[in-house]
């Protein structure tokens, strides 16, 4: 069973205890047997994968942790983000040469999140707090751009007719592409405002959840709950925004034409 | 003159879509005519340079295509495409929108009249319109934009009998109101016939024939 550790609140985990949690992914596996999903080999690889990745990760922290170094954690966010994009960019199949916004777009968001939250005074800039925020504000930033620019790319190709019809107005191609551009910025961001709204009723999130389980106050786990919310909406508003402001241009030629679909 | 084609070639998909046309198409209403495939809208998509050739040179009014600004060239040489494609809101918002872009003061009532549409039109959603309906919108869009030359792609194609009678009338009476140019695209010779009084004939992205109407389709 898993208790409080006697001193600084914080708790120990088994690595019995985490073996026991696998009962869990062998009745996901059942379900999926029993029903013809056909999810058991993904099933698998995913428990497999996340206890190799997980297990690596916690190393890196617990070694950029005692290092204790600002340049070992901006390396590590580096490195997450240029991860994130070329993930994203297997979303973005049909928006042409896609890396280059998106890696734009989440280096961006990191930075403009993780500089805000600091020059606020909201965390310090030590790698305890900038570590687990840059995480969840780069991973959050990556489904954002990735779903934004995944519909962009449906969009494009379906409103090809009304796009070019508004360029042969003389429209530009900013103007003729901007409702498009607008509804994928929306896709991109609806996710995580539809759960900020849900937040408390429907589901608690994770850090909250981790932290009564750590044995923080409920207030405290609240407050910060909120605080990462609001930092996580700030950074997938510029994670849309920089992903699709900057991708929908690779549609167009210098001469504002619609490049023809490869 | 209004256009003036060269040894003019384009590619797709390493098939070639035109292949050295060599045409002019005087002011006045000219009709690109030829069977499905054979690269006239392809063509006509080049004219106001929503398109460039792979090779040769295209000239409007004696100085070539490339020199002018996309942007300014597509206001005064307007292009209305096969299929419909309005923004979203009523005609006259799609109207206005146009107008906007090329600095012209909007006389909505003018324009849906100059396209064979009652002013009713104006406030009417574009998704409630029939594809006619919609079809003399987009001819009044380009209107507002007082072009010099107006692009017809198969302006009539998905219409029925009275409704393509309807965009006739409405094209003869523009080029007699407003003695703009005209372009039309078209897979009827008989269409062309009607409207037009110079033809150029496209078979598999090759000009076959082009000169006056009376002689090219005698």
């Amino acid at each position: 069973m898993i208790t409080l550790a006697a001193t600084g609140g914080s708790i120990d985990v088994s690595a019995g205890q985490v073996a026991a949690s696998l009962a869990l992914v062998a009745v996901a596996a059942a379900v999926s047997f029993w029903w013809k999903a056909d999810l058991e080999r993904d099933i698998g690889v995913a428990t497999i994968r996340s206890l190799i990745q997980l297990t690596a990760i916690g190393y890196a922290i617990q070694l950029i942790f005692d290092a204790d170094s600002i340049w070992l954690v901006l390396a590590l966010l580096a490195v997450m983000v240029l991860f994130g994009a070329l993930t994203a960019r297997a979303r973005a199949r049909r928006v042409p040469a896609p890396f280059e916004p998106l890696l734009i777009a989440l280096a961006v968001a990191g930075a403009s999140t993780l500089g805000l939250v600091v020059a606020l005074g909201i965390f310090e800039p030590t790698p305890r707090y900038l570590v687990p925020v840059g995480g969840m504000v780069i991973g959050n930033a990556m489904t954002a751009a990735a779903v934004a620019l995944n519909r962009l790319g449906d969009e494009m190709a379906d409103s090809r007719e009304r796009i070019e019809a508004t360029l042969a107005l003389g429209a530009t191609a900013r103007e003729a592409a901007m409702p498009t551009v607008r509804r994928a910025l929306r896709s991109g961001m609806i996710a995580l405002v539809d759960s900020t709204k849900t937040t408390g009723l429907i589901f608690f999130p994770g850090t909250m959840v981790g932290m009564l389980l750590a044995g923080a106050d409920p207030t405290d786990a609240v407050r910060l709950q909120l605080i990462l919310l609001y930092t996580l909406l700030g950074s997938v508003a510029v994670a849309a925004l920089l992903a699709t402001g900057l991708a929908y241009r690779n549609f167009f030629t210098p001469a504002q034409q619609l490049r023809e679909p490869s | 003159m209004s256009f003036q084609l060269r040894d003019v070639c384009l590619s797709r998909g390493g098939r070639a879509v035109l292949d050295a046309v060599d045409a002019e198409l005087p002011a006045g209403a000219s009709a690109i005519v030829g069977p499905s495939g054979s690269g006239k809208s392809t063509l006509l998509r080049l004219l106001n340079r929503l398109a460039d050739p792979d090779r040769g040179e295209i000239a409007y009014r004696g100085r070539p295509l490339a020199a002018y600004e996309p942007l300014a060239l597509r206001r005064e040489v307007a292009l209305v495409p096969q299929l419909p494609a309005l923004l979203e809101g009523t005609v006259e918002s799609n109207l206005r929108y146009a107008a906007g872009l090329a600095g012209k003061e909007l006389d909505a009532e003018r324009c849906l009249g100059l396209a064979g549409l009652d002013p009713g039109f104006a406030a009417r959603d574009v998704g409630k319109l029939s594809v006619g309906e919609q079809q003399r919108a987009m001819l009044a869009r380009a209107l507002a934009q007082e072009p010099r030359v107006l692009l017809l792609d198969e302006p009539t194609s998905a219409l029925d009998h009275a409704a393509r009678d309807a965009i006739e009338a409405a094209l003869t009476g523009l080029r007699r109101q407003l003695g703009i140019s005209i372009v039309l695209v078209s897979h009827d010779p008989e269409q062309a016939r009607r409207l037009s009084d110079w033809v150029v004939r496209l078979e598999a992205g090759r000009v076959v024939d082009s000169g006056p109407l009376e002689r090219v389709l005698a």
